[in-house]
């Protein structure tokens, strides 16, 4: 490992850029793709830009599309972090301890999708500061939307901070304060339940759209989101521990793999609820679920993937509810993938794009994203990936060289 | 970008030529610089036609405030840098209001369902008078044909093509209802709508950030968002405008009914109930116990659409 003897900040920026952009041939190729697809995104965003959403599949009956269902889902897997903070910070689990930092800079690149998802969605992108308070107008406390805005941000600020404090800490071979850092750790175990709520109050607080207008649209959030969120990070952890030689001890995923059964379950019990009540007496406000499951007017655009979407999340919570490998990872991979997308497609378009249909009018149609705004969003996803990798790797080279002098 | 560069290349180059001072150099520069941030504050190129002038127009548009914001100075000068851009980017001479509501009046809308033959006058004056986008055939005003024994217009057929009236079936419009209690309004992240103190819904069009969730929160569907940039005839323009109302919009921002702000803060009545041949159209304010719409209120059976959601709707239906 490299004993670095320089100190202080500007050693441990450039340390901090040094590790992260080095690698084999493997990691350069794989950096070079990811820099290619930000750029096809970039491209397409300026074609968005110059001539409008026009460019886009939306329409004045579906409104909302790729962007705002991406959004919603990521904004879970940034809350999940909560999962190995929780067990790590209060319960003191040594285990989950040594990969919590995995977990923020997972949070963090979530944060930065959810926020370019906002963004890449406005008309008037160059008006945001209409919404900064001071220079704009803010239209708080009324509007959910600015209740997310703040929550979010501070969710970033949150899982920005803390690490840094403990891997500057680290860097410099000091532990780092309890005092200093904890209280923001407790702060952010509150602040990740509400920015999931927050984002769902978003939907839920709507009576023009009773597919959303549903006490239990948050908590499925959050279940889908604990379920979903530790599967990234597992996925994540997998790919560390078989590319680098960070240990990470077996134990880790056995306790992750319980977190996800436990919130896949209760997420499953949820949908179950819902279609029941939206089935059993169908009303007309049940028109949207309709169109979801079975489609309406001849109009089944969404009901190949959610069918797929239920197929994936029951066979990922039966993977990892009955492991016969005792947590391979060769095994465990495919079980997080499938749960993975299968609570990406239900909570992504599987809840956005039906919210619209049929419109309060009545008319039903049918949403297709272009080859625009589908460039447009991998290159977002492309970047969050991007962010997470660009963070992790100096976070685990510091930590590593902090356990070796420590022992 | 580009001709940002060529620009401020070309002025190098003049002034070398013309060996002129270093001051006079800087301000070139300068000039072009702005130019440049201008044009791309405004649609991120510079077409070749645009002057100085209108850089600075646009430039002082960008960094205006929320309209509820300016004073009263403010508002007419935003108001005549408008007119003035109109003039110079289109080449158009039009009038545009910044008239205030007046005292006393709250408007209100009744709609007769047993007059109404589902002509669509009212549709196409709508269009005309708020110069709506030809591109999208952006319509306000929407109506439903519907089968007797139906009230829910959602059942109904709202694009039916064909000779009306039609036995059996009755018509219905829908509009923005300028709700008392409007979920759009408490839905905008930025103020950028608000209901006026005579009752009407308006849009700041230069202050919306369009995130569309107005458009999200709205029961009735009665908001309509820019997917492009939007396109009138310059000889089907209609020059006659107020800020908050029909003068020209953007690509990406929302834009709504504002019950012709423009034509009713005048005493006139909207384009649409002005263009009705039926007299289903009743308009009207509310405050005045005078007025038809008190009467229609008074003495007619009335209903409005999605009472349940408890939005106040100030638009009615009625029957004779």
């Amino acid at each position: 490992m490299n004993m670095n003897p320089k100190k202080g900040i500007v050693g441990f920026t450039s340390d901090c850029i040094r590790w992260s952009l080095s690698g084999g041939l493997g990691f350069k190729l794989y950096i070079v793709i990811l820099l290619a697809l930000m750029g096809a995104g970039v491209y397409a965003y300026t074609n968005q830009y110059q001539h409008g959403l026009i460019t886009t599949g939306m329409s004045n009956i579906v409104s909302w599309g790729l962007y705002i269902s991406n959004f919603t889902f990521f904004v879970g897997v940034a809350a999940a972090a909560v999962m190995l903070i929780i067990p790590a910070y209060i319960l003191k689990d040594k285990d989950l301890h040594e990969v919590v930092i995995i977990g923020e800079g997972v949070a963090v690149g979530a944060l930065v999708m959810c926020l370019l998802f906002i963004t890449v969605d406005m008309g008037g992108p160059l008006k945001v500061w209409h919404m900064i308070p001071g220079i704009g107008l803010f239209n708080w406390p009324s509007s959910i939307l600015t209740w997310d805005m703040l929550v979010l941000n501070g969710y970033l600020a949150l899982n920005t901070l803390v690490p840094l404090y403990i891997l500057y800490c680290n860097y410099n071979n000091k532990k780092p304060v309890g005092w200093k850092y904890k209280p923001f750790v407790f702060l952010s175990i509150f602040w990740a339940v509400s920015i999931h709520m927050t984002t769902a109050f978003l939907y839920q607080g709507l009576p023009a759209r009773p597919f959303w207008n549903n006490p239990l649209l948050g908590p499925r959030f959050l279940a889908s989101a604990f379920a979903a969120g530790p599967a990234v990070i597992m996925m994540v952890l997998i790919v560390i521990q078989q590319k680098t030689n960070y240990l990470i001890d077996k134990n880790v995923f056995f306790k992750l793999k319980r977190i996800i059964v436990a919130s896949a379950i209760i997420n499953l019990l949820m949908l179950f609820s819902e279609i029941f009540k939206e089935f059993y007496n169908a009303t007309h406000h049940s028109l949207s679920a309709q169109y979801l499951f079975f489609g309406l007017d001849g109009h089944d655009a969404l009901v190949p993937w959610i069918w797929t979407a239920i197929g994936l999340n029951i066979l990922g919570t039966l993977l990892f509810a009955f492991d016969p490998t005792k947590c391979n990872p060769k095994y465990l991979m495919p079980a997080a993938i499938s749960l993975f997308t299968g609570i990406w497609i239900e909570k992504g378009f599987g809840l956005i794009i039906p919210g619209f249909i049929p419109s309060p009018m009545g008319e039903v149609i049918d949403y297709a994203p272009t080859a625009n705004e589908i460039l447009i969003t991998l290159g977002v996803l492309a970047l969050g990936i991007l962010v997470v990798t660009l963070l992790i790797k100096p976070s685990l080279v510091i930590l590593q060289r902090f356990k070796e002098l420590n022992t | 970008m580009d001709s940002r560069k060529k620009e401020g290349q070309m002025k190098t180059n003049d002034i070398l030529e013309k060996k002129s001072t270093r001051r006079s150099f800087i301000k070139k520069l300068s000039i072009a610089a702005a130019a440049g941030s201008a044009g791309l504050v405004a649609g991120g190129c510079v077409s070749t036609g645009e002057t100085t002038e209108e850089m600075g127009l646009k430039w002082e548009e960008y960094f205006k405030k929320n309209y509820r914001m300016m004073t009263d100075k403010e508002k007419d000068e935003t108001v005549a840098r408008l007119e003035k851009l109109a003039k110079l980017q289109d080449d158009v001479n039009i009038q545009m209001s910044n008239q205030e509501p007046r005292e006393k009046v709250l408007f209100g809308y009744a709609f007769n369902i047993s007059r109404c033959k589902g002509y669509m006058d009212c549709v196409e004056a709508c269009v005309k008078e708020n110069n709506l986008d030809r591109n999208s055939k952006t319509q306000y005003i929407r109506i439903f044909e519907m089968d007797s024994g139906q009230q829910d217009p959602t059942s109904g057929d709202g694009k039916y093509h064909h000779e009306v009236p039609v036995e059996n079936k009755y018509y219905m419009g829908i509009q923005c209802f300028h709700c008392e209690n409007a979920p759009c309004i408490k839905a905008c992240p930025t103020k950028a709508t608000w209901r006026e103190p005579d009752g009407i819904v308006v849009v700041d069009y230069d202050w919306c950030i369009g995130c569309r969730y107005c458009m999200a929160a709205c029961p009735f569907w009665g908001r309509r968002f820019n997917w492009g940039e939007p396109e009138v005839p310059k000889e089907e323009l209609n020059t006659k405008q107020h800020y908050l109302g029909n003068r020209k919009r953007m690509k990406g921002v929302m834009e709504k009914c504002t019950f012709c702000v423009q034509r009713t803060r005048q005493g006139k009545l909207p384009a649409c109930a002005d263009a009705c041949p039926t007299g289903s159209r009743v308009f009207g304010n509310l405050l005045d116990p005078n007025s038809e719409i008190r009467y229609v209120l008074k003495h007619k059976k009335v209903f409005r659409f999605k009472e349940e959601l408890g939005t106040d709707p100030k638009f009615w239906y009625f029957m004779d």
